[in-house]
Order: structure tokens, then sequence, then C-alpha cells
């Protein structure tokens, strides 16, 4: 099968210090991609360099190619706005805009041109379903985003980036900042989201890996030691390292 | 008691005498103005232009002072406005922390310091150079040169406070710089962007020497913006100046006009900010 990602020698430095060396992999299509490793070793870098947010980072410097559907995000003649159209994200710490619930869901087809009213209501509601919010906000569509709890803050930033409907959405350590229900919940939304996108995410708890991976990709000290599919990796990783990292031996 | 238990106290003693001088010199101002000028604040000041021998305590008001002071605190707000949060989006959202950022900072940041007589000359300078005589125009764009960098600064100042998260989650959602500026950032910051007009509006209905030679000073509403315009602070310098105590306290009641003008505008300003608070990421 064609992979839905691509990276090609990809390095990044960050000033004089070099974040991420000659990386090269794939990421299938459909499926949930889960990115590990220890603190520090490139993780969120690595996901940010597949949307060219990594460029809103002062003093970067990124080399390499990233190819979504065969075709590189970091040529020139790429327009950075459709590269984030097609790849959305999903941040550690809910970030809503400062606006309403609606809003917040229909900022992304508003500003990619979709104004037509009913066209815009029937998308919020399907995407707020999505996300599983819908019931929860149903009624209040107009109130500030801001009044939310933290989990559904955070159920909102997925509707959000779903109203747009990228073919892949990479997600920073989405349940990081929420108590283990919330985090539950999201982690249910992405097991359902993932029959028809393909899902990055990046996570430091190996147990959230276990439980959400397709494919697994091991990062340690900005190399990749290993990728490949999750229940091989897990069973019998190729690498020594990784092997001691999934036995929680060092990392 | 401990040395640094004597310390401690030592400096909250300060802290409080520093805030019981800071809403003192606030109460006695405001006291002051009130006891001498209240009792001369009637309707016909508020409603009436100088008529012959008011500054020798005959009757009339100061509605010249009034009407010209909005007209040019107002005209000189908008226009600084036109130009303030251009700046301040612009240094944020595309300049960054460039040396040319800095560098119009700093530009900005000496402006604040100018004196404001100096704008009043630059402000004649120019009007002799285009042969424009004293005016409503003048003043009003001396007075927007004024506000200028107190507003922009502030607006800066604001906008630099936006957490780099709340862009990006703007951006990644395929939102342009100037989508993400207009749509996200300004909303987050609009009570910040309000109390820093009203600084500027504040700081340009007060200020006297800008306005003495660019505005002139007439008893006459102006008519057109060519027109010489009156303002409070120099109606209540005028008066001041007469041998007349009746007078005099004309000119404490012209204070507490402009004082209330000001607060006034505050108020109104809170309570609307309140309402666009409501939305803010936190």
């Amino acid at each position: 099968m064609k992979p839905q990602i691509h990276v090609q020698d990809l390095n990044v430095w960050y000033g004089q210090q070099q974040a991420l060396k000659n990386i090269t992999f794939d990421i299938p299509a459909r499926g949930i991609t889960a990115i590990i490793g220890p603190s520090g070793c490139g993780k969120t870098t690595l996901l940010r360099c597949l949307n060219r947010l990594i460029e809103e980072t002062e003093e970067v410097r990124v080399t390499g190619q990233v190819f979504v559907d065969g075709a590189d995000i970091y040529n020139r003649s790429t327009d950075v706005t459709e590269v984030r159209t097609r790849v959305g994200l999903l941040a550690p710490k809910p970030f809503p805009l400062p606006m309403s619930i609606y809003d917040n869901v229909a900022y992304g087809p508003r500003i990619h041109g979709r104004r037509k009213g009913e066209h815009i209501d029937q998308l919020v509601e399907r995407h707020l379903r999505a996300a599983d919010l819908w019931d929860e906000v149903n009624g209040r569509l107009r109130a500030p985003a801001s009044r939310l709890s933290t989990g559904q803050q955070q159920r909102l930033c997925l509707a959000r980036a779903l109203a747009v409907e990228p073919e892949v959405l990479l997600c920073d350590e989405p349940t990081s900042a929420l108590d283990p229900i919330s985090a539950q919940r999201i982690e249910a939304q992405l097991q359902a989201l993932k029959e028809e996108r393909t899902i990055v995410v990046v996570t430091h708890l190996l147990r959230q890996a276990r439980r959400l991976a397709d494919d697994l990709v091991f990062l340690w000290l900005g190399e990749l030691v290993e990728y490949g599919p999750a229940a091989k990796m897990f069973s019998a990783p190729k690498d020594e390292r990784t092997r001691a990292y999934l036995a929680g031996d060092i990392g | 008691m401990k040395r640094h238990q004597i310390e401690e106290r030592f400096f909250k003693a300060l802290m409080i005498a520093s805030m019981v001088v800071v809403l003192g010199s606030l109460a006695l101002i405001l006291g002051t103005i009130v006891w001498r000028g209240l009792s001369a604040l009637n309707l016909a000041m508020l409603t009436q232009t100088p008529k012959g021998g008011y500054y020798l305590g005959k009757e009339g008001g100061i509605l010249n002072a009034i009407v010209g002071s909005l007209y040019l605190a107002g005209g000189a707000t908008a226009l600084a406005l036109v130009a303030s949060l251009p700046i301040a989006v612009y240094l944020n959202s595309y300049a960054g922390r460039s040396r040319y950022a800095e560098l119009a900072r700093l530009a900005l940041d000496v402006l604040w310091g100018v004196p404001s007589i100096v704008y009043g000359a630059f402000g004649f300078i120019i009007m002799l150079w285009l042969g424009i005589r004293a005016s409503l125009l003048g003043g009003i764009i001396a007075l927007a040169l004024l506000e200028l960098p107190i507003m922009a600064r502030g607006m800066d100042e604001a906008i630099a406070m936006v957490p780099l998260a709340l862009k990006e989650a703007s951006y990644a959602l395929g939102a342009t710089r100037l989508e993400t500026a207009l749509k996200v950032v300004l909303r987050q910051t609009g009570p910040a962007l309000v109390t820093a007009t009203l600084l500027a509006f504040g700081r340009g209905i007060g200020d006297t020497a800008s306005v003495l030679f660019t505005a002139g000073f007439t008893d006459r509403l102006p008519d057109s913006l060519f027109d010489p315009a009156a303002s409070l602070p120099l109606a209540i310098f005028f008066q001041l100046n007469t041998p007349f105590p009746a007078v005099q306290e004309r000119a404490y009641a012209s204070a507490l006009v402009l004082m209330l003008i000001v607060l006034g505008l505050g108020l109104i300003s809170r309570q609307r900010s309140g309402r666009l608070a409501k939305h803010l990421i936190r």
C-alpha cells in the first residue's frame, strides 16, 4: 500500500542545536501511527514538521522532504495554508479561539470560503457529533468556548480541526492536560476516526501507544531508531534500544 | 523580631505609604476641583458659547471649548487609531522580534517621551510651510502625532501578550497571518485595545501645548476643519489667568467638565470591554 506520508532525510536545527537527524520513514494511510520516545527526543518537533507549523518557531532550520500524497510540502511552490488544511493538528493543551462554540467549529470552513449559513449549521453539528461534544453543547452553541471545561475544550478543538476535513490529523500528546475520563473519550474518538483518516499521535505514554497504535515510530535523542507495525515492534523489536525502552529499562 | 520579619514589615509599610500618596493625590486633585468649581457649574456654562465680557465675569459658557476639545481629541484619536492598529499588528504578526521591529519600537518610545510643545511647534512649522492657519485640522494632526506612540505601543504590548499557541491554533487550521491577526488576535486583545485607545484619548483631550499654535482658540464653534477651534485646557488656562475670582471659579468648573468627560468615557468603555472579555482565552 502506498504511504500517506513519506519523510525523507529530515533534519531540524534550533539555532546551533540539531533536534532531528536524518529522519526517513513512512506513515501508512488510515489507522493510527504513534510517535514514541522519551522527553526531548524530538517527537513534537517531528510532528510539527508534518504540517510546517515548525516554521512558526524562531531560529529554526529544516532540511529534507516531507511528501503528503506524493507531493513535497516543503517545495517552494507549495502554499503553506493549503498544507495545513490537508494536515490538521490537535495541540496538547486546548486553546479554543476567543469566540463562541459555534464560531470555533465554523472558523476553518469560513476562512476556506464556505459561507452558506445552512450548510455551516449542518457542518458544525456533524463535527461536534464526531468529536462527541454535540449533546453537551446543543442549545448553547452561541456561548463562549472559554466557558467549557478543559475536557470539553479539547473535544471542541478536535471538532474544529475536523471541520476543515483534513486527510491527516496530527495529535500532540492530545490527552496530557486531561483527566482520565476526558482522556478516554478523546482516545475513543480517535479510534473511531481512524477508519477514514490518517492519524499521527505523539505520546510519551507507552500504555496509550499500546492501546491506540497500529504503527509505531520510535525516536531516541533526535534519531529514528525503528518504525513499523505496532504489534511487531511490541513483540519483537529489532533494535536493542527499542526493546529496552518498551520494556521500561530506559527513558 | 527576626531580621527578615522586620524587612517584610518595613517594605509592606512602604507599599502602603506609596498607595496612600497615590490615592491621596487623586483625592486631593478631585476634591479641589469639585470644591472650587462646583458652585460655578451650571447649565448655561455647558450649553452657551462665551458672550462679550465672559472673561470679565459676564454671562456665557464654555460650549466652544467642550465641542472643540471633543472634535480635536476625537478626530486625533480616530486618526491615531487608523495608524496605530496596523503598526501594532504588523510589529507582532509579521516583523516579530526582528531588528527592524525593535528599531520601530525604540522610535515609538522616543516619540512617547517627546514633550507636547515640540509636537505643537513642529505642527506649526509645517502649517506655516503649507500656508494653513491655526485650525481644527491642524490641531487634530498635532494631537494625533502626540497620541500615536502612546496608542501604538499600548496595543503592541497587548498583542505581544497573546499566547503563541493561540495563534498556532489558527495557523494549524490553514489560516493566513492576516486572517489570524484580524479574527483571533484582535478579538483576544479587544479590551486592551480599547484601554490603549482611551489612554491616548485622555492624553489628547488634556493636552494644551500641542493645540496652542495649531488649533488656536476662538469663542465660536468651528464650522469646518479649517476653522480655528477652542479646547478645554486652553479655556482653563485663559480663565485662570484673569484677575476675577468668579472667572477663576469657572476655570475649575471647566476642569471638572474635562475630568467628567474622561471619567465617563472610561466607565462606558470599561462596561463595553466587559462584554468583549467574555470570549477571552486565559
